[in-house]
């Protein structure tokens, strides 16, 4: 059974004076999240994603379309117990303080009193916010109102986490622990489904992740996979401190640091190279094939969307 | 009651406390024990029944006030706000929340007229000196009051789930003045003719008949209250919040939260 099945989502919101323009938000998504992954889903602002967890959340309605979480009905209210959710930018109840706030979401998602106070000092705990009692959340930062959100998306120990830009209002040092927050989850069996813009988070994190661009979903796939992609260039670096003449002859682009050479150059080149360095007495330290960073990727799936959308223009 | 509907009651109440609301006891207090002390001083047998129709009629207002203000953000302060997204991405049904919002509110001014009923009766032993058995009746005027705050918050909440905080004061203020005055439109309409009758008619029975509750000057004059005008307006109260309390989820229900 799946985590998430999306299953043609759509959104059309009527805008105008009279609401007689239609301006799609968001175009029929197929998705679908194995249990226990951590699934990026990436896009540009505006590009979609918020308008998606919405309508998984069940705060908008989809023009059409359905989807499935833990294979139940997305808009059977009791599934939502099983469901944590973190808003974008989240905003709570500022007269409450942490403890207040935790303990009315435990109610609302039918923690038992008995476990509610222990789990709400276990959650603040997890997400680096001791030493909050008494203090009211309009006094508390927006890193603090972040990691407070994170603390009642996960109080109630859902099995399907869903995170919007859960980085955003983060410094780095609270960027890694969310992160190595998500890995925890992961490791206890939850799925984790976040929305970011924050290319390197996705890289460091996700199994796999979905690229949505105006709406429209651009590729899906495992990060290896997408970022596998050899553009037939090799990356070679040997010992040494200057660049000799028989690779200048081959024409390589080679940068010195230090007492490494490091040479981007075509596969055919290869075999050439490494004569070269034999010749030159020089040790090869390494060779490895040149990968597309997921930021490639995107910039490159964006790129050609943008090129398409300009085509059909 | 659901638990859930109880806990966002319960939070509703909290934040109206946490927001200084029944700091209005400290105006009303005020203004009852200066007007006790005064009408005390100026007029001669008549300062029972000035200290009854004025504190009666503060309380009326106050509440009125308290109800709409509060009663038009109810709604869409948690959209504006986006409160609302980590309450109902949690096992919450749309109509549990609207119906624990209007309890909570509820809740609030009856909690706001009992301290305000307190300074009455305390008002009133201050000019008499002592309470007499028409004095009971107080209770039913209170009782009305409380009554037409039911009305008054389903009302707010309905105008709140589709209006801004802005047009949904208006709304339901102009709803409370025209209510107040339900008998004098009923009787235009009996004068009037044709299409107009039929408007006026239609008019004066959709509006709340908030005229109805208003017995403050014959309690203040201790004359009785049948028995079934207080079974009348139950009635008619419970109908008319239940009512404009399920337009409210109707709207709430279907409504994008954009």
């Amino acid at each position: 059974m799946a985590a998430i099945e999306i299953l043609g989502l759509e959104k059309t919101y009527m805008v105008g004076f009279w609401r007689k323009r239609p301006k799609r938000a968001l175009h029929p998504l197929h998705l679908t999240v194995e249990q226990g992954e951590i699934f990026g889903f990436l896009g540009p602002n505006g590009a979609g994603k918020t308008t998606t967890l919405k309508l998984l959340m069940g705060l908008v309605f989809p023009t059409s379309g359905s989807a499935r979480i833990l294979g139940r009905d997305w808009t059977d209210p009791d599934i939502k117990a099983q469901i944590g959710f973190l808003p974008e930018q989240p905003y709570f109840y500022d007269y409450l303080t942490a403890h207040e706030l935790l303990d009315y979401y435990g109610q609302l998602s039918g923690v038992p009193a008995k476990q509610r106070k222990q789990r709400i000092e276990e959650v603040l705990q997890r997400v680096g916010l001791t030493d909050v009692k008494g203090v009211q959340l309009r006094k508390f930062s927006k890193g603090m109102l972040q990691r407070a959100g994170i603390a009642q998306a996960i109080l109630h120990d859902p099995k399907v986490v869903f995170f919007d830009e859960p980085m955003s209002g983060l410094d780095p040092m609270g960027r890694r622990e969310v992160r190595d927050l998500m890995e925890q989850l992961k490791q206890e069996g939850k799925t984790v489904f976040f929305s970011t813009h924050i290319l390197s988070d996705a890289e460091a994190l996700c199994d796999r992740v979905a690229i949505i661009y105006k709406g429209e979903l651009k590729g899906v796939g495992a990060v290896e996979d997408l970022t596998s992609t050899v553009q037939g260039r090799v990356d070679v670096v040997w010992q040494g401190t200057q660049v000799p003449a028989s690779m200048k002859a081959l024409g390589a682009e080679c940068h010195v640091s230090g007492d490494t050479v490091r040479a981007v150059i075509s596969e055919a080149q290869q075999d050439a190279v490494i004569d070269a360095l034999r010749r030159e007495r020089l040790r090869l330290i390494s060779i490895t094939p040149v990968r597309t960073s997921l930021e490639e990727y995107f910039v490159e799936k964006l790129r050609r969307a943008e090129t398409s959308a300009g085509g059909a223009a | 009651m659901n638990a859930r509907i109880a806990y966002i009651a319960s939070n509703t109440f909290r934040e109206a406390v946490r927001d200084r609301v029944l700091y209005n006891l400290i105006a009303f207090a005020l203004l009852l024990s200066g007007a006790a002390i005064f009408v005390g001083q100026i007029s001669i047998e008549i300062e029972k029944l000035v200290v009854i129709n004025l504190g009666l009629t503060a309380v009326s207002l106050f509440g009125v006030v308290i109800a709409i203000f509060i009663g038009i953000g109810l709604v869409s302060k948690e959209i504006e706000r986006r409160t609302l997204y980590t309450v109902l991405s949690r096992p919450v049904r749309r109509w549990e929340f609207i119906i624990g919002k209007f309890f909570g509110l509820a809740g609030t001014l009856v909690v706001n007229t009992f301290f305000m009923a307190i300074g009455v009766f305390g008002a009133l032993l201050y000019v008499a000196h002592k309470f007499t058995r028409p004095d009971a009746l107080i209770l039913v005027a209170l009782y009305f009051i409380v009554l037409q705050f039911l009305i008054i918050c389903a009302l707010a909440l309905l105008f709140s789930s589709f209006s801004s905080p802005l047009l949904s004061a208006v709304f339901a203020f102009s709803l409370f003045v025209i209510g107040s005055f339900a008998e004098d439109l009923r009787g235009f309409a009996g004068m009037a003719h044709g299409l107009t009758r039929w408007l006026a008619t239609g008019a004066a029975y959709l509006v709340p008949n908030f005229s109805a509750f208003n017995v403050i000057s014959s309690i203040a004059h201790e004359q009785p209250v049948a028995g079934q005008l207080i079974l009348h307006n139950t009635v008619y109260a419970l109908f008319y919040a239940a009512m404009a309390l399920s337009g409210a989820v109707l709207i709430f229900e279907h409504r994008n939260l954009k």
